[in-house]
């Protein structure tokens, strides 16, 4: 099927010598021992995507995302393992590669497309496509070295995909441009996705994998270090950047079937969350516009004097609405001794729409819970939010607008 | 059927291919006022002094030709053609390296890159030797049905830089040694090769060592052509013409175990 890669114990191993005579010796001596040691980059990788699905790649600096992308496009040889892939296949590793700033942006563009494997024939049917997406006007017709750094982008993201591919690789490339471009070409990529592309990214952007892909897959010192939703793996990811150093973070399947992470040193724990109605009691669904509280008991296991209680609402592809924290709302914490039980509660309209939500919550030191992570936890709360008192409308939050007409 | 794979795959980026040559040419006089036409001005001020003023301000003759033009086109039959050869070579030695960038982030077939640098050359080339042999024809040099022997011996020159130019440039990226040593190895070559110079002038024990040289034959089989109006004496264009299949397949076989190792290094 046009569209789908399969990737089977793949492996990467970098040659590195001691020095450059070592690697003269062993060419000049090909039956004696190698002089080289193998730096594995990456191990064991074996994965499927399927035609139209959408799998992010996720992992610190260094856990061998980019190496992957290579060998699955063939830049670099693997050494062990396949990939299959099946179909037209569009990379974009680094978008305007290959332009000389001699030259205008139409003729790099010619050229840059002949690099992908497009005709000159079809890149001059494609050319007017090019120049509306890219929308640098006449600068298409002046050499590159007068862009602007954005401005290349914009031409070199055009021409990537200027057809649409059975596969779309992507690294890091989602932040093309200012904002107004950065939805452009996030729509683009969206719109391949429906007609069937298969998609694989690599990205920080916690939103941009959450909002387009299917599955995740979390690579940690060049292996596969957990598969799963791109919630799940985004969470997980989130609490192990936290957790460097003491790493205890753990995985429970919630009630409601999502996986919750838990992750911290565990000096101060919630030990119960609710949101509560009007009338003070907890409740599961709750009215659009609503005052509600929501009110979190923790737990102090040992004396801490700068705690920090922040709470993050998320819908339910895990993409935060609302979050905030007892620092940023200027609401210290005096210091706390062991034992102690505190109650916060954050009461506030629920001008949310319709929808399932969830609250995470973090007891951390400070303002983020980069630093001294005492609890971590995803999912402490689900939520329902339901329209019970106001006309229909769409969308995640509630705006409540004032409607006025004129000219009658 | 791998190699079959590989050309088919080469065909296919025939677009890039001319385009990257066309790239070339045009970014050499991309910024200048005169355009297009110093790729004609430059040769021919090059044929120029190797012409009117070698014949005619300095009266450089042949020991065994008397004729205004002879040594002026001897130079020019050696120096051109030699020319070629170390344009290839040395562009060769240094593709995989300039072509880093590209290599490293783009899936292409990377044989395209020494394909360029050998039509990027004989393009020059064409242009410059198109001059001579029109001054050639004006001067009444012209060496008639002769002229046409050019082509199997420019395809023997052809296979032996381009398959030397290979193996120098996938070394080069390991050993940048390679490089820098090539460079010299081109000088002591362009002396040890009768170019500038007439065979005769070379005492007889040195000549016996021209054998070992692939490029003495050739240039000597273009001045035959060019200077002495006949056709080579094919017999010595063997040897030249194996090293140059040697050197390619060999050039091929590297390129082929180390490509992968190279993206690697770069």
């Amino acid at each position: 099927m046009n569209g789908s890669i399969r990737v089977s114990n793949l492996g990467k191993a970098y040659k590195r010598y001691p020095n450059h005579r070592a690697r003269l010796l062993e060419w000049l001596t090909p039956f004696a021992k190698p002089r080289h040691e193998r730096i594995w980059v990456l191990q064991d990788i074996s994965f499927q995507v399927h035609p139209g699905q959408a799998l992010g790649i996720i992992g610190i600096n260094g856990a061998g995302k980019s190496t992957l992308l290579k060998l699955i496009t063939g830049t670099a040889a693997a050494s062990q393992g396949t990939v299959q892939m099946e179909g037209r296949v569009a990379a974009m590793l680094e978008l305007g590669m290959g332009f000389h700033p001699d030259f205008t942006g139409r003729q790099n563009a010619l050229m840059s497309g002949q690099l992908i494997g497009l005709s000159a024939e079809e890149m001059q049917t494609l050319m007017p496509e090019i120049e509306a997406f890219a929308e640098i006007g006449s600068y298409l017709d002046q050499p590159v070295r007068v862009y602007s750094s954005g401005m290349q982008m914009r031409l070199g993201f055009a021409v990537a995909t200027a057809r649409r591919p059975d596969v779309l690789i992507v690294d890091e490339a989602l932040s093309v441009g200012d904002a107004y471009f950065q939805h452009k070409s996030f729509e683009r990529i969206r719109s391949f996705r429906e007609q069937g592309t298969t998609l694989l990214i690599v990205s920080h952007d916690k939103g941009a994998i959450q909002s387009v892909c299917d599955r995740a897959i979390l690579l940690d010192a060049g292996r596969i270090s957990k598969e799963g939703t791109p919630e799940e793996i985004m969470d997980y990811y989130n609490a192990m950047l936290a957790e460097r150093e003491n790493q205890n973070v753990r995985q429970e399947t919630h009630a409601s079937g999502k996986v919750q992470t838990i992750s911290g040193s565990g000096e101060a724990t919630v030990h119960h969350i609710a949101l509560l109605n009007e009338q003070g009691e907890a409740a599961e669904v709750h009215d659009v516009g609503s005052l509600v509280t929501l009110q979190v008991v923790v737990e102090v296991h040992h004396a801490i004097p700068n705690l920090t209680l922040g709470y993050r609402i998320k819908d339910r592809l895990g993409q935060p609405i609302f979050g905030t924290n007892t620092f940023h709302k200027e609401a210290p914490v005096p210091p706390v001794a062991d034992g102690q039980r505190l109650t916060f509660s954050f009461q506030f309209r629920l001008n949310l729409g319709p929808g399932s939500y969830s609250v995470a919550t973090a007891l951390h030191s400070a303002d983020t819970h980069l630093v001294d992570n005492y609890e971590w936890r995803d999912l402490a709360l689900v939520f329902q939010v339901m329209n019970l008192s106001h006309g229909y409308f769409e969308g995640s939050a509630w705006l409540d607008p004032q409607v006025q007409l004129q000219g009658i | 059927m791998m190699a079959l794979a590989r050309l088919r795959n080469l065909a296919n980026y025939r677009g890039f291919i001319k385009t990257s040559v066309q790239r070339e040419f045009q970014s050499k006089y991309r910024n200048s006022i005169l355009g297009a036409a110093w790729t004609v001005l430059n040769p021919l001020a090059m044929i120029f002094v190797y012409t009117v003023i070698f014949a005619q301000v300095m009266h450089s003759r042949l020991p065994d030709n008397n004729s205004t033009f002879a040594y002026s086109i001897y130079l020019c039959a050696g120096v051109l053609t030699w020319n070629l050869f170390a344009e290839i070579t040395s562009k060769a030695q240094t593709v995989f390296l300039d072509n880093a960038g590209l290599i490293k982030k783009i899936n292409f077939p990377r044989l395209c890159l020494p394909v360029i640098v050998v039509i990027n050359a004989c393009l020059n080339f064409a242009i410059i030797f198109g001059l001579f042999t029109l001054f050639l024809v004006v001067s009444d040099n012209f060496p008639g049905w002769a002229y046409l022997a050019l082509l199997p011996v420019l395809a023997i020159l052809i296979a032996l830089a381009i398959g030397l130019g290979m193996i120098v440039g996938i070394l080069n990226v390991f050993f940048r040694d390679v490089g820098q040593f090539f460079t010299i190895v081109l000088q002591f070559w362009f002396w040890f090769t009768p170019v500038v110079y007439p065979l005769k002038a070379l005492p007889p024990n040195v000549r016996d060592w021209l054998m070992f040289n692939p490029m003495a034959p050739l240039i000597i089989a273009f001045h035959d052509i060019l200077v002495g109006h006949a056709t080579p004496q094919w017999g010595t264009l063997l040897a030249p013409a194996l090293v140059g299949i040697i050197l390619c397949l060999l050039g091929m076989q590297l390129f082929r175990a180390r490509a992968g190792e190279m993206v690697d290094e770069l």
